[in-house]
């Protein structure tokens, strides 16, 4: 059975949409991260995929490095978001209890 | 053959850790699911030819970015109240609109006319190659990265600290 390119499109596919279903269906703010980095890996899945079956170009593995740097640098100012969220919003870090600004 | 058994054992392990992410009641099992997730994408860059970004995986996702969020899940909550930990709402609207976006996806997906290279594409070592592109033709956005990978550390700090109000 031959595996090629179209298969790990879908598969990343598959995994970007659990990331969407993850932000839709979630409040909190954690919960929300972890689907940002399920979407965040399914793009460097397709990035390193295409490098692949392209011919080894080597434009797609360093697109993916920088990728996962900015994931990072994401998630360390999103948790430092949280964490300031946990402590303005009485120990709750669910998103709709921030409704400071709400008119 | 084996590379095909082995990439629908990743893409298993990959579905069911997502989905378990993206459904379980209790945060503390979406974050050790997601660390079986981000060990199956690394293993499948192993099956792309991609060592060096397989390693960094590992080493960045497990060993950094999960360990964050479990420390941040550990801080936030209290764990045995797994009602309180993760409320979902609407999941009967989410679940339709995610596979309505996955069957416009791979509808694409498989319509586009792809063009890859003829044969089997080539296994080897990447790291070398990196290096020199990243050292060479991409110095510009490896020093932007390093520039705000500081940012990100400061602005973290201080969104973070307590704040002391001197009266």
């Amino acid at each position: 059975m031959h595996i090629g390119l179209t298969h790990f499109l879908v598969l990343s596919a598959a995994m970007f949409c659990m990331g969407v279903l993850c932000l839709l269906s979630r409040k909190n703010a954690i919960g929300l991260l972890m689907g940002i980095e399920l979407i965040v890996n399914a793009a460097n899945v397709n990035l390193v995929a295409f490098s692949h079956f392209f011919g080894n170009a080597v434009a797609g593995q360093v697109f993916a490095l920088f990728g996962i740097v900015l994931a990072a640098v994401g998630v360390t100012v999103a948790l430092a978001i949280v964490l300031a969220l946990y402590r303005t919003f009485h120990k709750s870090i669910e998103v709709d209890s921030a409704s400071t600004l709400r008119g | 053959m084996t590379y095909a058994v082995m990439f629908y054992a990743l893409c298993a392990l990959i579905l069911v850790s997502s989905a378990t992410v993206a459904l379980s009641a209790n945060i503390i099992y979406s974050a050790f699911s997601l660390l079986f997730a981000f060990i199956g994408v690394g293993l499948i860059y192993a099956m792309l030819s991609a060592d060096f970004l397989a390693i960094t995986q590992l080493m960045l996702y497990v060993g950094g970015i999960l360990v964050l969020i479990l420390f941040a899940v550990m801080l936030t909550y209290q764990i045995e109240d797994s009602k309180r930990s993760n409320q979902s709402f609407s999941r009967w609207l989410a679940l339709p609109m995610a596979a309505g976006l996955f069957a416009l996806l791979t509808a694409a997906v498989l319509l586009a006319p792809w063009k890859p290279h003829a044969g089997e594409p080539p296994f080897g070592p990447m790291t070398a190659e990196i290096g020199n592109s990243l050292l060479g033709p991409y110095r510009l956005p490896f020093e932007v990265v390093s520039v705000l990978l500081v940012v990100g550390v400061i602005g973290a700090v201080v969104v973070a600290r307590k704040e002391i109000r001197e009266r």
